[in-house]
Protein backbone atom coordinates (compact mmCIF):
# COMPACT_ATOMS: atom_id res chain seq x y z
CA UNK A 1 0.00 0.00 0.00
CA UNK A 2 1.69 3.57 -0.41
CA UNK A 3 -0.41 6.95 -1.04
CA UNK A 4 0.80 10.63 -2.45
CA UNK A 5 1.08 13.69 -0.29
CA UNK A 6 0.34 16.87 -1.81
CA UNK A 7 0.69 19.64 0.58
CA UNK A 8 -0.17 23.18 -0.92
CA UNK A 9 0.66 26.64 0.76
CA UNK A 10 1.13 25.40 3.90
CA UNK A 11 1.22 27.75 7.10
CA UNK A 12 1.56 27.93 10.59
CA UNK A 13 2.10 30.42 12.79
CA UNK A 14 1.72 30.44 16.95
CA UNK A 15 0.67 32.90 18.72
CA UNK A 16 -1.20 36.46 17.26
CA UNK A 17 -0.31 39.77 16.81
CA UNK A 18 3.32 41.11 16.99
CA UNK A 19 4.21 38.33 19.53
CA UNK A 20 3.30 35.56 16.50
CA UNK A 21 5.73 33.25 15.62
CA UNK A 22 5.70 31.99 11.95
CA UNK A 23 6.66 28.29 12.60
CA UNK A 24 6.22 27.83 8.78
CA UNK A 25 5.20 29.66 5.64
CA UNK A 26 3.57 28.79 2.22
CA UNK A 27 5.22 25.01 1.81
CA UNK A 28 4.71 23.36 -1.28
CA UNK A 29 5.61 20.04 -1.91
CA UNK A 30 4.10 16.97 -3.70
CA UNK A 31 5.13 13.34 -2.39
CA UNK A 32 5.23 10.67 -4.53
CA UNK A 33 3.68 7.35 -4.20
CA UNK A 34 6.61 5.05 -2.09
CA UNK A 35 8.38 8.03 -2.25
CA UNK A 36 11.13 8.05 1.03
CA UNK A 37 11.75 11.66 1.45
CA UNK A 38 13.59 13.25 4.30
CA UNK A 39 13.29 16.31 5.59
CA UNK A 40 16.45 17.73 7.22
CA UNK A 41 17.45 21.89 8.14
CA UNK A 42 18.48 23.60 11.59
CA UNK A 43 16.16 24.07 14.69
CA UNK A 44 13.31 25.62 14.36
CA UNK A 45 12.94 25.44 10.76
CA UNK A 46 8.88 23.77 10.77
CA UNK A 47 10.31 20.61 9.67
CA UNK A 48 9.07 18.67 12.42
CA UNK A 49 6.06 21.21 12.62
CA UNK A 50 5.53 20.14 8.76
CA UNK A 51 5.48 16.31 9.39
CA UNK A 52 2.92 16.66 12.54
CA UNK A 53 0.67 18.89 10.21
CA UNK A 54 0.82 16.04 7.51
CA UNK A 55 -0.08 13.37 10.52
CA UNK A 56 -2.91 15.74 11.21
CA UNK A 57 -1.78 16.25 14.94
CA UNK A 58 -1.18 19.78 13.82
CA UNK A 59 -3.65 22.30 12.60
CA UNK A 60 -2.53 24.21 9.96
CA UNK A 61 -3.06 27.85 9.69
CA UNK A 62 -3.48 28.41 6.15
CA UNK A 63 -3.45 25.71 3.15
CA UNK A 64 -4.41 22.38 2.66
CA UNK A 65 -2.38 18.78 2.93
CA UNK A 66 -4.15 15.90 0.78
CA UNK A 67 -3.42 12.22 0.63
CA UNK A 68 -4.19 10.79 -2.63
CA UNK A 69 -6.24 13.65 -3.89
CA UNK A 70 -8.33 13.79 -0.36
CA UNK A 71 -7.71 16.06 1.72
CA UNK A 72 -6.54 15.41 5.54
CA UNK A 73 -8.92 16.69 8.60
CA UNK A 74 -6.98 15.31 11.07
CA UNK A 75 -5.29 11.98 12.51
CA UNK A 76 -6.05 8.91 10.45
CA UNK A 77 -4.77 5.32 9.63
CA UNK A 78 -3.49 5.75 6.41
CA UNK A 79 -0.91 7.69 8.28
CA UNK A 80 1.15 5.99 10.53
CA UNK A 81 3.59 7.74 12.86
CA UNK A 82 6.63 6.61 14.68
CA UNK A 83 8.00 9.48 17.53
CA UNK A 84 11.64 9.76 19.31
CA UNK A 85 10.32 8.14 22.32
CA UNK A 86 8.51 7.93 25.15
CA UNK A 87 5.79 6.46 22.72
CA UNK A 88 5.74 2.93 23.72
CA UNK A 89 3.08 1.53 26.47
CA UNK A 90 5.03 0.58 29.05
CA UNK A 91 2.11 -1.76 30.80
CA UNK A 92 2.13 -3.51 27.29
CA UNK A 93 4.79 -6.21 26.46
CA UNK A 94 6.50 -5.82 23.11
CA UNK A 95 4.16 -8.22 21.23
CA UNK A 96 0.78 -6.22 22.66
CA UNK A 97 2.04 -3.37 21.55
CA UNK A 98 2.83 -3.90 18.07
CA UNK A 99 -0.99 -5.33 18.39
CA UNK A 100 -2.17 -2.29 20.17
CA UNK A 101 -4.34 -1.10 17.12
CA UNK A 102 -6.13 -4.10 17.00
CA UNK A 103 -7.83 -3.53 20.35
CA UNK A 104 -9.39 -0.34 18.01
CA UNK A 105 -12.56 -0.05 16.46
CA UNK A 106 -10.83 1.32 13.67
CA UNK A 107 -8.90 -1.65 13.03
CA UNK A 108 -11.76 -4.06 13.61
CA UNK A 109 -14.76 -3.52 11.83
CA UNK A 110 -16.57 -6.17 9.72
CA UNK A 111 -14.04 -8.78 11.60
CA UNK A 112 -13.99 -12.52 10.27
CA UNK A 113 -11.93 -15.26 11.80
CA UNK A 114 -9.65 -14.73 8.42
CA UNK A 115 -9.11 -11.49 9.66
CA UNK A 116 -8.28 -11.85 12.80
CA UNK A 117 -6.09 -14.91 11.46
CA UNK A 118 -4.11 -12.33 9.59
CA UNK A 119 -3.44 -9.45 11.35
CA UNK A 120 -2.16 -12.25 14.06
CA UNK A 121 0.48 -13.36 11.54
CA UNK A 122 1.15 -10.06 10.43
CA UNK A 123 2.15 -9.15 14.29
CA UNK A 124 4.31 -12.15 14.44
CA UNK A 125 5.81 -10.87 10.78
CA UNK A 126 6.43 -7.79 12.25
CA UNK A 127 8.43 -9.04 15.24
CA UNK A 128 10.45 -11.34 13.45
CA UNK A 129 11.26 -8.72 10.47
CA UNK A 130 12.29 -6.13 13.19
CA UNK A 131 14.49 -8.84 15.48
CA UNK A 132 12.02 -8.52 18.15
CA UNK A 133 11.20 -12.28 18.94
CA UNK A 134 13.17 -13.01 21.67
CA UNK A 135 12.40 -9.47 23.52
CA UNK A 136 8.67 -9.97 22.57
CA UNK A 137 7.46 -10.95 25.94
CA UNK A 138 9.52 -8.45 27.77
CA UNK A 139 8.40 -4.90 28.35
CA UNK A 140 9.45 -1.61 26.92
CA UNK A 141 11.51 -0.37 30.36
CA UNK A 142 13.55 -3.58 29.98
CA UNK A 143 14.81 -2.81 26.28
CA UNK A 144 17.48 -0.39 24.87
CA UNK A 145 16.40 2.97 23.03
CA UNK A 146 17.08 0.71 19.86
CA UNK A 147 15.25 -2.09 20.46
CA UNK A 148 12.20 0.35 21.72
CA UNK A 149 12.40 2.32 18.28
CA UNK A 150 12.01 -1.54 16.63
CA UNK A 151 9.00 -1.72 18.69
CA UNK A 152 7.39 1.37 17.61
CA UNK A 153 8.32 1.08 14.08
CA UNK A 154 6.74 -2.38 14.01
CA UNK A 155 3.55 -0.88 16.20
CA UNK A 156 2.88 1.88 13.13
CA UNK A 157 2.99 -1.02 10.36
CA UNK A 158 0.72 -3.18 11.97
CA UNK A 159 -2.27 -1.35 9.96
CA UNK A 160 -0.16 -1.61 6.93
CA UNK A 161 -0.41 2.18 6.55
CA UNK A 162 0.37 3.67 3.22
CA UNK A 163 2.38 6.67 5.18
CA UNK A 164 4.73 6.27 7.08
CA UNK A 165 5.86 9.58 8.87
CA UNK A 166 8.49 9.32 11.31
CA UNK A 167 9.69 12.12 13.31
CA UNK A 168 13.47 12.07 14.37
CA UNK A 169 13.25 8.48 15.01
CA UNK A 170 16.50 7.55 16.02
CA UNK A 171 17.83 11.14 17.02
CA UNK A 172 18.42 9.62 20.79
CA UNK A 173 20.13 6.26 19.09
CA UNK A 174 23.99 5.77 19.56
CA UNK A 175 25.77 6.19 15.89
CA UNK A 176 26.25 1.87 15.79
CA UNK A 177 22.59 1.48 16.53
CA UNK A 178 21.68 4.03 14.16
CA UNK A 179 23.55 2.42 11.25
CA UNK A 180 21.87 -0.87 12.21
CA UNK A 181 18.45 0.76 12.10
CA UNK A 182 19.13 2.61 8.82
CA UNK A 183 19.56 -0.52 6.76
CA UNK A 184 16.78 -2.04 8.43
CA UNK A 185 14.13 1.17 7.90
CA UNK A 186 15.24 1.02 4.11
CA UNK A 187 14.36 -2.56 3.90
CA UNK A 188 11.26 -2.01 5.67
CA UNK A 189 10.34 0.62 2.56
CA UNK A 190 11.10 -1.75 0.08
CA UNK A 191 9.28 -4.68 1.24
CA UNK A 192 6.49 -2.73 2.36
CA UNK A 193 6.03 -0.47 -0.60
CA UNK A 194 4.67 2.31 1.77
CA UNK A 195 5.53 6.13 1.28
CA UNK A 196 8.38 6.99 3.97
CA UNK A 197 8.83 11.26 4.97
CA UNK A 198 11.48 11.33 7.64
CA UNK A 199 12.39 14.05 9.77
CA UNK A 200 16.00 14.13 10.71
CA UNK A 201 18.74 17.13 11.93
CA UNK A 202 21.57 14.70 10.78
CA UNK A 203 22.33 15.89 6.82
CA UNK A 204 24.28 11.99 6.46
CA UNK A 205 21.08 9.96 8.07
CA UNK A 206 19.27 12.32 5.49
CA UNK A 207 20.69 11.66 2.23
CA UNK A 208 21.89 7.82 3.71
CA UNK A 209 17.81 7.15 3.61
CA UNK A 210 16.28 9.67 1.28
CA UNK A 211 15.52 9.56 -2.23
CA UNK A 212 14.88 13.02 -2.03
CA UNK A 213 15.80 15.60 0.69
CA UNK A 214 13.91 19.05 1.49
CA UNK A 215 16.03 21.15 3.15
CA UNK A 216 14.33 23.71 5.34
CA UNK A 217 14.94 26.75 6.56
CA UNK A 218 14.06 28.60 9.95
CA UNK A 219 12.87 32.55 10.79
CA UNK A 220 10.25 32.16 9.19
CA UNK A 221 10.23 28.55 8.59
CA UNK A 222 10.14 27.63 5.32
CA UNK A 223 11.25 24.73 2.50
CA UNK A 224 14.29 26.16 1.06
CA UNK A 225 16.00 23.60 -1.31
CA UNK A 226 15.02 20.06 -2.65
CA UNK A 227 17.76 17.76 -3.39
CA UNK A 228 17.88 14.77 -5.42
CA UNK A 229 19.63 11.84 -4.02
CA UNK A 230 22.32 10.83 -6.42
CA UNK A 231 22.67 6.98 -5.03
CA UNK A 232 20.69 3.73 -6.54
CA UNK A 233 18.30 2.75 -4.63
CA UNK A 234 20.01 -0.57 -3.08
CA UNK A 235 21.99 1.34 -0.17
CA UNK A 236 24.89 -0.03 1.74
CA UNK A 237 26.87 1.78 4.13
CA UNK A 238 30.33 2.18 1.91
CA UNK A 239 28.11 4.31 -0.14
CA UNK A 240 28.41 7.47 2.62
CA UNK A 241 32.21 7.31 1.48
CA UNK A 242 31.65 7.75 -2.34
CA UNK A 243 32.55 11.27 -3.94
CA UNK A 244 28.55 11.97 -5.11
CA UNK A 245 27.54 11.33 -1.27
CA UNK A 246 30.38 13.59 0.25
CA UNK A 247 29.76 16.54 -2.45
CA UNK A 248 25.79 16.56 -1.75
CA UNK A 249 26.80 16.63 2.07
CA UNK A 250 29.03 19.38 1.42
CA UNK A 251 26.71 21.22 0.01
CA UNK A 252 23.69 20.36 2.18
CA UNK A 253 25.82 21.37 5.78
CA UNK A 254 26.73 24.65 3.30
CA UNK A 255 23.10 25.54 2.88
CA UNK A 256 21.95 25.05 6.30
CA UNK A 257 24.75 26.99 7.87
CA UNK A 258 23.90 30.13 5.47
CA UNK A 259 20.31 29.59 6.21
CA UNK A 260 20.44 28.77 9.73
CA UNK A 261 22.21 32.25 10.69
CA UNK A 262 24.23 30.97 13.29
CA UNK A 263 27.72 31.09 12.97
CA UNK A 264 30.82 30.71 14.66
CA UNK A 265 32.70 34.13 14.80
CA UNK A 266 35.73 33.45 13.70
CA UNK A 267 37.29 36.67 14.34
CA UNK A 268 36.17 36.65 17.84
CA UNK A 269 37.62 33.15 18.22
CA UNK A 270 41.10 33.96 16.94
CA UNK A 271 40.96 37.00 19.85
CA UNK A 272 39.52 35.00 22.55
CA UNK A 273 42.89 32.16 21.56
CA UNK A 274 45.13 34.66 21.74
CA UNK A 275 44.31 36.27 25.03
CA UNK A 276 44.63 32.79 26.51
CA UNK A 277 48.10 32.46 25.11
CA UNK A 278 48.87 35.48 26.26
CA UNK A 279 47.85 34.38 29.93
CA UNK A 280 49.51 31.63 29.52
CA UNK A 281 52.50 33.45 29.19
CA UNK A 282 52.52 35.51 32.11
CA UNK B 1 46.94 9.15 47.99
CA UNK B 2 44.97 7.84 45.19
CA UNK B 3 44.44 4.54 47.40
CA UNK B 4 43.41 6.48 50.86
CA UNK B 5 40.83 8.32 48.70
CA UNK B 6 39.21 5.39 46.65
CA UNK B 7 39.10 3.73 50.66
CA UNK B 8 37.06 7.12 51.94
CA UNK B 9 35.05 7.01 48.86
CA UNK B 10 33.57 3.56 49.29
CA UNK B 11 33.44 4.06 53.19
CA UNK B 12 31.29 6.74 52.29
CA UNK B 13 28.62 5.02 50.10
CA UNK B 14 26.26 5.07 52.57
CA UNK B 15 26.17 8.64 52.03
CA UNK B 16 26.55 9.03 47.91
CA UNK B 17 23.51 10.85 46.91
CA UNK B 18 21.01 8.21 45.53
CA UNK B 19 23.40 5.42 45.26
CA UNK B 20 21.94 2.13 46.22
CA UNK B 21 22.49 0.04 49.72
CA UNK B 22 22.11 -3.34 50.53
CA UNK B 23 18.64 -4.84 51.60
CA UNK B 24 20.47 -6.15 55.29
CA UNK B 25 21.92 -2.38 55.45
CA UNK B 26 18.40 -1.00 54.79
CA UNK B 27 16.20 -3.54 57.11
CA UNK B 28 19.10 -2.76 60.06
CA UNK B 29 18.53 0.89 59.45
CA UNK B 30 14.48 0.78 59.61
CA UNK B 31 14.60 -1.43 62.58
CA UNK B 32 16.90 1.12 64.59
CA UNK B 33 14.36 3.99 63.02
CA UNK B 34 11.74 2.17 64.64
CA UNK B 35 13.59 0.85 68.15
CA UNK B 36 15.43 3.99 68.73
CA UNK B 37 12.09 6.41 70.05
CA UNK B 38 10.88 3.25 71.51
CA UNK B 39 14.10 3.04 73.77
CA UNK B 40 14.34 6.88 74.10
CA UNK B 41 10.52 6.63 75.32
CA UNK B 42 11.62 3.79 77.81
CA UNK B 43 14.38 5.62 79.37
CA UNK B 44 12.75 9.21 79.51
CA UNK B 45 9.25 7.89 81.00
CA UNK B 46 11.90 5.89 83.76
CA UNK B 47 13.40 9.06 85.14
CA UNK B 48 12.68 10.74 88.47
CA UNK B 49 10.20 13.41 88.39
CA UNK B 50 8.52 12.22 85.86
CA UNK B 51 4.47 11.48 86.38
CA UNK B 52 2.95 8.67 84.80
CA UNK B 53 0.09 10.92 83.96
CA UNK B 54 2.53 13.28 81.78
CA UNK B 55 4.56 10.37 80.26
CA UNK B 56 3.26 6.76 80.76
CA UNK B 57 5.65 4.34 79.65
CA UNK B 58 6.08 1.66 77.13
CA UNK B 59 4.06 -0.87 79.91
CA UNK B 60 1.72 1.11 80.52
CA UNK B 61 0.37 2.05 77.41
CA UNK B 62 0.41 -1.97 76.31
CA UNK B 63 -1.30 -2.69 80.37
CA UNK B 64 -4.02 0.13 78.90
CA UNK B 65 -4.27 -1.42 75.47
CA UNK B 66 -4.85 -5.06 77.02
CA UNK B 67 -7.80 -3.82 79.28
CA UNK B 68 -9.41 -1.74 76.68
CA UNK B 69 -9.88 -4.94 74.46
CA UNK B 70 -11.00 -7.07 77.47
CA UNK B 71 -12.90 -4.29 80.00
CA UNK B 72 -13.85 -1.97 77.28
CA UNK B 73 -15.12 -2.82 73.51
CA UNK B 74 -11.55 -1.41 71.53
CA UNK B 75 -12.80 -4.59 68.35
CA UNK B 76 -15.52 -2.47 68.02
CA UNK B 77 -13.55 0.74 68.09
CA UNK B 78 -11.22 0.34 65.87
CA UNK B 79 -14.18 -1.24 63.65
CA UNK B 80 -16.30 1.82 63.68
CA UNK B 81 -13.31 4.14 63.08
CA UNK B 82 -12.24 2.12 60.05
CA UNK B 83 -15.60 2.25 58.55
CA UNK B 84 -15.67 6.48 59.08
CA UNK B 85 -11.89 6.35 57.24
CA UNK B 86 -12.93 3.81 54.56
CA UNK B 87 -16.44 5.06 53.83
CA UNK B 88 -14.89 8.76 53.51
CA UNK B 89 -12.62 7.94 51.63
CA UNK B 90 -13.94 5.87 49.34
CA UNK B 91 -16.98 8.12 49.09
CA UNK B 92 -14.08 10.63 48.21
CA UNK B 93 -12.04 8.65 45.69
CA UNK B 94 -15.75 7.53 43.63
CA UNK B 95 -15.77 11.12 42.73
CA UNK B 96 -12.36 12.35 42.79
CA UNK B 97 -11.21 9.45 40.34
CA UNK B 98 -13.70 10.49 36.74
CA UNK B 99 -13.31 14.20 38.22
CA UNK B 100 -9.75 14.51 38.56
CA UNK B 101 -9.48 12.17 34.84
CA UNK B 102 -11.75 14.92 33.47
CA UNK B 103 -9.51 17.68 34.90
CA UNK B 104 -6.41 15.97 33.62
CA UNK B 105 -7.25 15.55 30.22
CA UNK B 106 -9.55 18.73 28.83
CA UNK B 107 -8.21 22.27 29.51
CA UNK B 108 -11.72 23.35 29.43
CA UNK B 109 -12.73 21.46 32.58
CA UNK B 110 -9.37 22.20 34.31
CA UNK B 111 -10.24 25.94 33.68
CA UNK B 112 -14.03 25.64 35.22
CA UNK B 113 -12.83 23.30 38.14
CA UNK B 114 -9.51 23.75 39.19
CA UNK B 115 -9.16 27.29 40.90
CA UNK B 116 -12.28 26.76 42.61
CA UNK B 117 -10.61 23.29 43.94
CA UNK B 118 -7.60 24.93 44.57
CA UNK B 119 -9.65 27.98 46.40
CA UNK B 120 -11.64 25.16 48.52
CA UNK B 121 -8.96 23.21 49.58
CA UNK B 122 -7.32 25.70 51.94
CA UNK B 123 -10.24 26.25 53.51
CA UNK B 124 -9.94 24.24 57.28
CA UNK B 125 -11.48 20.89 57.54
CA UNK B 126 -12.49 21.56 60.95
CA UNK B 127 -14.22 24.80 60.51
CA UNK B 128 -16.57 23.12 58.39
CA UNK B 129 -17.89 21.08 61.32
CA UNK B 130 -21.00 23.57 62.36
CA UNK B 131 -22.02 23.32 59.13
CA UNK B 132 -21.76 19.73 58.58
CA UNK B 133 -23.73 19.27 62.06
CA UNK B 134 -26.22 21.66 60.16
CA UNK B 135 -26.28 19.99 56.87
CA UNK B 136 -25.68 16.47 57.52
CA UNK B 137 -26.87 15.94 60.96
CA UNK B 138 -24.86 14.28 63.91
CA UNK B 139 -25.18 10.45 62.83
CA UNK B 140 -22.72 8.88 60.92
CA UNK B 141 -23.22 10.66 57.90
CA UNK B 142 -21.09 13.46 59.71
CA UNK B 143 -17.99 11.75 60.40
CA UNK B 144 -17.79 10.20 57.00
CA UNK B 145 -18.58 14.11 55.63
CA UNK B 146 -15.61 15.30 57.66
CA UNK B 147 -13.58 13.08 56.46
CA UNK B 148 -14.41 13.68 52.86
CA UNK B 149 -13.95 17.19 53.41
CA UNK B 150 -10.24 16.63 54.37
CA UNK B 151 -9.46 14.37 51.59
CA UNK B 152 -11.63 14.97 48.71
CA UNK B 153 -10.17 18.50 47.42
CA UNK B 154 -6.05 17.58 47.70
CA UNK B 155 -7.46 14.20 46.03
CA UNK B 156 -8.81 15.35 43.06
CA UNK B 157 -5.71 17.83 42.21
CA UNK B 158 -3.57 15.09 43.06
CA UNK B 159 -5.03 12.98 40.72
CA UNK B 160 -5.56 15.43 37.74
CA UNK B 161 -1.82 15.56 38.29
CA UNK B 162 -1.55 11.61 37.68
CA UNK B 163 -3.20 12.00 34.49
CA UNK B 164 -1.39 14.87 32.81
CA UNK B 165 1.94 12.87 33.59
CA UNK B 166 0.72 10.75 30.78
CA UNK B 167 3.16 11.23 27.97
CA UNK B 168 1.77 13.24 24.96
CA UNK B 169 3.78 11.06 22.30
CA UNK B 170 1.50 7.97 23.83
CA UNK B 171 -1.47 10.03 23.37
CA UNK B 172 -0.43 11.05 19.47
CA UNK B 173 0.27 7.74 18.42
CA UNK B 174 -3.44 6.37 19.40
CA UNK B 175 -4.23 8.90 17.35
CA UNK B 176 -2.24 8.32 14.55
CA UNK B 177 -3.77 4.66 15.11
CA UNK B 178 -6.93 5.77 14.41
CA UNK B 179 -8.45 5.87 18.47
CA UNK B 180 -11.12 8.02 19.22
CA UNK B 181 -11.29 10.01 22.55
CA UNK B 182 -12.80 7.05 24.33
CA UNK B 183 -10.29 4.81 23.35
CA UNK B 184 -7.49 7.32 24.38
CA UNK B 185 -9.23 7.27 27.41
CA UNK B 186 -9.69 3.95 28.40
CA UNK B 187 -6.99 2.22 26.76
CA UNK B 188 -4.14 4.91 27.10
CA UNK B 189 -4.75 7.35 29.60
CA UNK B 190 -6.19 5.24 32.23
CA UNK B 191 -3.98 2.44 31.86
CA UNK B 192 -0.68 4.68 32.21
CA UNK B 193 -1.93 6.64 34.81
CA UNK B 194 -3.26 3.40 37.31
CA UNK B 195 0.50 2.91 39.29
CA UNK B 196 0.54 6.91 40.24
CA UNK B 197 -3.40 6.88 40.89
CA UNK B 198 -3.01 4.27 43.52
CA UNK B 199 -0.45 5.54 44.67
CA UNK B 200 -2.24 8.72 45.47
CA UNK B 201 -5.50 6.67 47.12
CA UNK B 202 -2.76 5.53 49.38
CA UNK B 203 -1.14 9.04 50.21
CA UNK B 204 -5.15 10.18 50.68
CA UNK B 205 -5.94 7.48 53.22
CA UNK B 206 -3.08 8.34 55.28
CA UNK B 207 -4.66 12.09 54.87
CA UNK B 208 -8.23 10.29 55.97
CA UNK B 209 -7.04 8.72 59.17
CA UNK B 210 -5.06 12.15 60.08
CA UNK B 211 -8.69 13.53 60.04
CA UNK B 212 -10.11 10.99 62.88
CA UNK B 213 -10.28 12.75 65.28
CA UNK B 214 -11.46 15.90 63.88
CA UNK B 215 -14.61 13.34 62.71
CA UNK B 216 -14.88 12.14 66.02
CA UNK B 217 -15.51 15.28 67.58
CA UNK B 218 -18.91 15.65 65.92
CA UNK B 219 -21.46 13.81 68.40
CA UNK B 220 -19.77 10.51 68.61
CA UNK B 221 -19.84 7.46 71.20
CA UNK B 222 -17.72 5.17 70.02
CA UNK B 223 -14.51 5.37 68.11
CA UNK B 224 -10.45 5.64 68.16
CA UNK B 225 -10.37 8.97 67.85
CA UNK B 226 -13.63 9.69 70.61
CA UNK B 227 -11.72 7.50 73.06
CA UNK B 228 -8.69 9.69 72.54
CA UNK B 229 -10.65 12.67 73.47
CA UNK B 230 -12.63 11.15 76.29
CA UNK B 231 -9.41 9.87 77.72
CA UNK B 232 -8.26 13.53 77.36
CA UNK B 233 -11.07 14.90 79.27
CA UNK B 234 -10.47 12.42 82.75
CA UNK B 235 -6.51 12.88 81.52
CA UNK B 236 -5.82 9.34 81.15
CA UNK B 237 -2.87 10.13 79.24
CA UNK B 238 -1.97 5.83 78.84
CA UNK B 239 -5.38 6.15 76.82
CA UNK B 240 -4.36 9.18 74.77
CA UNK B 241 -0.96 7.10 73.90
CA UNK B 242 -3.03 3.85 73.15
CA UNK B 243 -5.05 5.34 70.70
CA UNK B 244 -2.44 7.49 69.01
CA UNK B 245 -0.07 4.30 68.77
CA UNK B 246 -3.06 2.02 67.50
CA UNK B 247 -4.13 4.88 64.81
CA UNK B 248 -0.53 4.74 63.74
CA UNK B 249 -0.47 1.00 63.47
CA UNK B 250 -3.93 0.69 61.26
CA UNK B 251 -2.26 3.15 58.98
CA UNK B 252 0.73 1.60 58.41
CA UNK B 253 -0.80 -1.72 57.89
CA UNK B 254 -2.63 -0.26 55.19
CA UNK B 255 -0.50 1.79 53.98
CA UNK B 256 1.57 -1.53 53.67
CA UNK B 257 -1.26 -3.31 51.58
CA UNK B 258 -1.37 -1.17 49.39
CA UNK B 259 2.56 -0.97 48.27
CA UNK B 260 1.79 -5.00 48.27
CA UNK B 261 -0.96 -4.70 45.96
CA UNK B 262 1.29 -1.59 43.69
CA UNK B 263 3.77 -4.40 43.40
CA UNK B 264 2.03 -7.26 42.65
CA UNK B 265 -0.47 -5.22 39.87
CA UNK B 266 2.09 -3.47 37.89
CA UNK B 267 5.24 -5.87 37.47
CA UNK B 268 6.42 -3.87 34.22
CA UNK B 269 7.57 -1.19 36.66
CA UNK B 270 9.94 -3.64 38.54
CA UNK B 271 13.68 -3.23 39.11
CA UNK B 272 12.86 0.94 37.30
CA UNK B 273 13.77 3.73 40.01
CA UNK B 274 11.08 5.30 41.33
Amino acid sequence: MTASIDIRDVAKTFGHGARAIHALEGANLTIRPNEFVTFVGASGCGKSTLLRMIGGLESLSRGSIAVNGQPIGGPGVDRAMVFQHYSLYPWLTVADNVRFCRQLKAHTRDRTSADVEKAAGRADALIRLMGLSHVAHAYPSQLSGGMQQRVAIARALMSRPPILLMDEPFGALDAQTREVMHDLIRHVHRIEGSTIVFVTHDVEEAIYLGQRIVLMAPRPGRIDTLYDVPLPTERHQDMKLAPAFLALKRAILERIRETSGMKTDLEQLARLNADAAATAME
Amino acid sequence: MSASKRARGSGGSLWQIRAAIDPRQYWLLALAGLVAPLVVWLAASHLDGIDKVFLPGPADVLTRIWSWASDDDLTADVAISTWRVVAGWALSAAIALPLGLFIGSYRAVQALLEPLTDFIRYMPAVAFIPLVMLWVGIEEGSKVAIIFIGTFFQMVLMIAEDVRRVPLAQIEAAQTMGATRGEILEKVIVPFAKPALLDTLRVTMGWAWTYLVVAELVAANSGLGYAVLKAQRFLQTDKIFAGILLIGLIGLLIDQSFRLIHRKAFPYLAGRQR
